[in-house]
């Protein structure tokens, strides 16, 4: 500890070089901290607390074949389960879809049961009400709101793709989520019925369920799916949270591509500094020599060239953390369809992994030089020029 | 007068270790671009190989994709009389009205399920894709639940292997043969009899596209026009070729975020490339003295450690390119932003790729050793001369 001051000192010796050591860690740190943070939120993250109680149910053979209506009143009946609300996904055209902005998510639902299920929403009293009063009407989520500047009062029109007519609707409201969810549009389900009343199609595209305890839920998806096992229409529930993942698998293989950066940038950021360490060793040898004349150990030596680097490598990382923090800060508030990345953070764990990889990174980047450079006998050292 | 090659290459080899602990940092940085760079390419390859060019592809008007149309039938039979449609050997227009949706299937990298393209199609579908080879079993009886799988399919989903039986509709349907085409698109799907299906879905009025031949390239710019300007149809027409290309954006995210990394740590590289040459400037203060009293310019000195900054960071992409050569030709799968199912394909590294990633590099040794060797230029030759 006493050396401490030395080992300030000699880590601003050559103030260009641990400035670029600095900088070339604490940007690598920085990507890898994001890119830890992502992973952490979509592998380890866990749903929100509201989010925990909802199950999602949809026919076995995919998302896109319709379920009777009628499955929502018997999954209803399950013990353990406190409400169901059919959502339809009308899919459609808002304005022109080659801008990906104007793609969300589009779902008719039985707005009285709608705020049950998603306990998360909260939307202004009076909102609420004159959306339940208007049958074309519909609410967005807040995110969706300021992307496209919908306020109350505001026609909406989607023209329709899979369903063969259009949707006229009016903003009544916008609603908030506590746990990212705010992207999506919501209308009424009987606006679909009336429209298609002639068409006879049952149109249940999936049912979400509200389970009165996450305990509950493993339980219910098991019960549901085997209730309807041997019927025409076989489902497939998961927790909502699971269901959420599964498209994650849709954009390729997230977590080999996430963990082969993350292993990348720790790689290169450990060159970095092995390098940096071993020049600055190597520019020092006389001087260790003059050190071990006046009395210092080899352990004192070593511990001082181990420090160093572990000083400039905190110092790097912290930084890169700071900056990880904005990038983070970015990627909530950019567009993404995954309920996980409006939330994205450095979470402790993340945190402290860092950090930890800094030290690390730092002791093991100069162990070899800082070894070779304690050992070396005093003549030789001060014999050597380099 | 500019000073051999030679000379830098011998600097580098004198302080190998840091020549190459700067060219792996390098070679990591290009490897992330091009890994990136590869999944792209492959992708947009397997749609440019995709597409018959005198085939044009009809959905419901608005709708950009097979999955999201519903085209009636009745829609079909007033199309398939129009002028400059090709005709099969037997005299019938090549047309082919088709039913097109995803199942979920458990694949070998995704256990819990990956959407997959289910075709239903008539035997004139089938005659219209010429270029497909049942490679073992037979093609599936029209009337019958037989359904035959693309390569890839069969390959990555264990449930669609040959004998396997797929549950869908009303009931089980046997793989009885898999085919495999050169248009790779086509190999992530499963086909099946147009009518059996649509009664199984009850979709027997209502399906998703038609897809249709017109006679020649003439022909068929007339053909679009004409589908599309007609206000009974409803309907969009375009080419099929058209169609595919809309979808090598599905790869856009993965590019965006593999761009996005190595550009990071492209600065990142930038900064250590830097701190080495700016220590092997230091070394050789009184070597660049030196060559200044033996007359070598300052440029000429700037250009020096340029060129060898230039050449640490060329190292670095070849071993870059090095290191993402094994990805060449890897399947994998990604989820068509179109098709809502997983098209396979495999990663590319074209030589145009490599070509990219060398450019890269340098480009990173450019900026990292600018400012060193403009340091080592200004130097004046006496304190350069007295340093130790």
């Amino acid at each position: 500890m006493r050396y401490l001051g030395l080992i300030f000192k000699n880590a601003l010796r050559n103030k260009r070089r641990s400035f670029l050591a600095i900088s070339s860690l604490a940007i690598s740190l920085c990507l890898l901290g994001t890119m830890m943070a992502l992973y952490y939120a979509l592998f380890f993250g866990g749903p929100g607390k509201s989010q925990a109680r909802r199950m999602v149910t949809r026919h076995k053979v995919s998302l896109t074949f319709p379920m009777p209506i009628y499955y929502r009143d018997q999954i209803r009946k399950i013990p353990g389960v406190k409400e169901v609300v059919t959502l339809q996904w009308f899919g459609g055209v808002y304005k022109d879809n080659r801008d990906q902005r104007n793609f969300f998510p589009r779902f008719g639902a039985e707005a009285d049961r709608l705020f049950t299920v998603f306990a998360d929403y909260r939307i202004d009293e009076s909102q609420k009400t004159a959306f339940l009063r208007d049958r074309a009407g519909c609410i967005v989520g807040r995110a969706l709101a300021e992307r496209h500047g919908f306020k109350p009062g505001d026609k909406i029109q989607i023209k329709g793709d899979i369903f063969p007519f259009d949707l006229d609707l009016t903003v009544r409201g916008v609603y908030a989520s506590d746990e990212g969810d705010d992207e999506n549009l919501y209308f009424h389900l009987t606006y679909l019925e009336e429209a298609l009343r002639n068409s006879g199609r049952s149109f249940a595209g999936m049912f979400t369920s509200l389970a009165e305890e996450p305990g509950q839920v493993a339980r219910i998806c098991k019960e549901i799916d085997a209730m309807y096992a041997n019927s025409s229409f076989p489902t497939k529930t998961e927790s909502e949270y699971a269901f959420g993942l599964s498209f994650l698998s849709f954009l390729g293989n997230i977590k080999v591509i996430l963990m082969t950066i993350c292993g990348a940038v720790a790689f290169t950021i450990l060159l970095i500094s092995a390098n940096t360490m071993a020049m600055s060793v190597r520019e020092r040898v006389r001087e260790v020599g003059i050190l071990k004349t006046l009395g210092f150990s080899k352990e004192a030596i070593l511990g001082m060239i181990l420090g160093e680097s572990t000083v400039i490598a905190l110092i790097g990382g912290a930084i890169g953390l700071a900056i990880a923090y904005g990038l983070c800060a970015a990627v909530r508030s950019g567009p993404g369809f995954l309920q996980q990345t409006k939330t994205l953070t450095i979470q402790p764990p993340v945190l402290l992994a860092l950090l930890g990889l800094s030290v690390f990174i730092g002791v093991i980047s100069s162990i070899i030089p800082a070894w070779n450079a304690s050992r070396t006998t005093i003549l030789d050292a001060l014999r050597f020029t380099d | 007068m500019s000073l051999p090659l030679s000379y830098n290459l011998r600097n580098l080899a004198v302080r190998k270790t840091t020549t190459i602990m700067t060219a792996l940092g390098i070679a990591l940085t290009v490897a992330v671009l091009l890994s990136a760079s590869a999944l792209v390419e492959g992708l947009r390859q397997a749609f440019a190989a995709s597409g018959h060019p005198l085939h044009i592809l009809v959905t419901r008007k608005g709708s950009d994709s097979e999955l999201s149309s519903n085209f009636a039938r009745s829609v079909f039979n007033e199309i398939k009389f129009k002028d400059g449609i090709a005709r099969t050997a037997s005299g019938e227009p090549m047309t082919s009205l088709e039913l097109v949706t995803v199942i979920n299937l458990p694949s070998v990298e995704s256990p819990d399920g990956a959407n997959v393209t289910l075709r239903g199609l008539t035997p004139v579908g089938l005659e219209m894709r010429e270029d497909l080879k049942i490679i073992s079993g037979r093609a599936f009886t029209p009337g019958r639940r037989e359904v035959i799988a693309g390569e890839s399919i069969s390959d990555r989903y264990p449930g669609a292997r040959l004998g396997q039986k797929l549950t869908f509709g009303r009931g089980d349907w046997e793989v009885v043969g898999v085919f495999k085409s050169p248009q790779l698109a086509r190999n992530s799907e499963i086909l099946c009899d147009l009518n059996q299906a649509a009664g199984d879905f009850e979709r027997n009025e209502v399906l998703s596209s038609a897809l249709i031949r017109a006679r020649d390239p003439v022909t068929l710019q007339a053909l679009i026009n004409d589908l599309s300007a007609d206000p009974r149809l409803n309907v969009s027409a375009r080419t099929e070729k058209e169609y595919y290309d809309l979808q090598t954006s599905s790869g856009d995210l993965v590019k965006f975020l593999g761009t996005f990394v190595a550009i990071i740590m492209a600065v990142g590289s930038c900064f250590a490339a830097m701190n080495t040459m700016y220590a092997a400037v230091a070394r050789r203060a009184k070597e660049i003295g030196t060559l200044r009293v033996l007359g070598f310019s300052r440029f000429t000195i700037l250009l020096s450690f340029l060129i060898e900054s230039l050449l640490i960071a060329a190292l670095g992409g070849l071993l870059g390119i090095l290191l993402v050569l094994p990805l060449n030709n890897i399947t994998t799968g990604i989820g068509s932003n179109l098709t809502f199912a997983e098209v396979a394909f495999q990663l590319r590294v074209t030589p145009a790729l490599m070509a990219q990633g060398i450019v890269f590099s340098l480009i990173i040794g450019a900026f990292g050793g600018l400012l060193p060797a403009q340091n080592a230029a200004r130097k004046e030759i006496l304190s350069a001369l007295r340093a130790v």
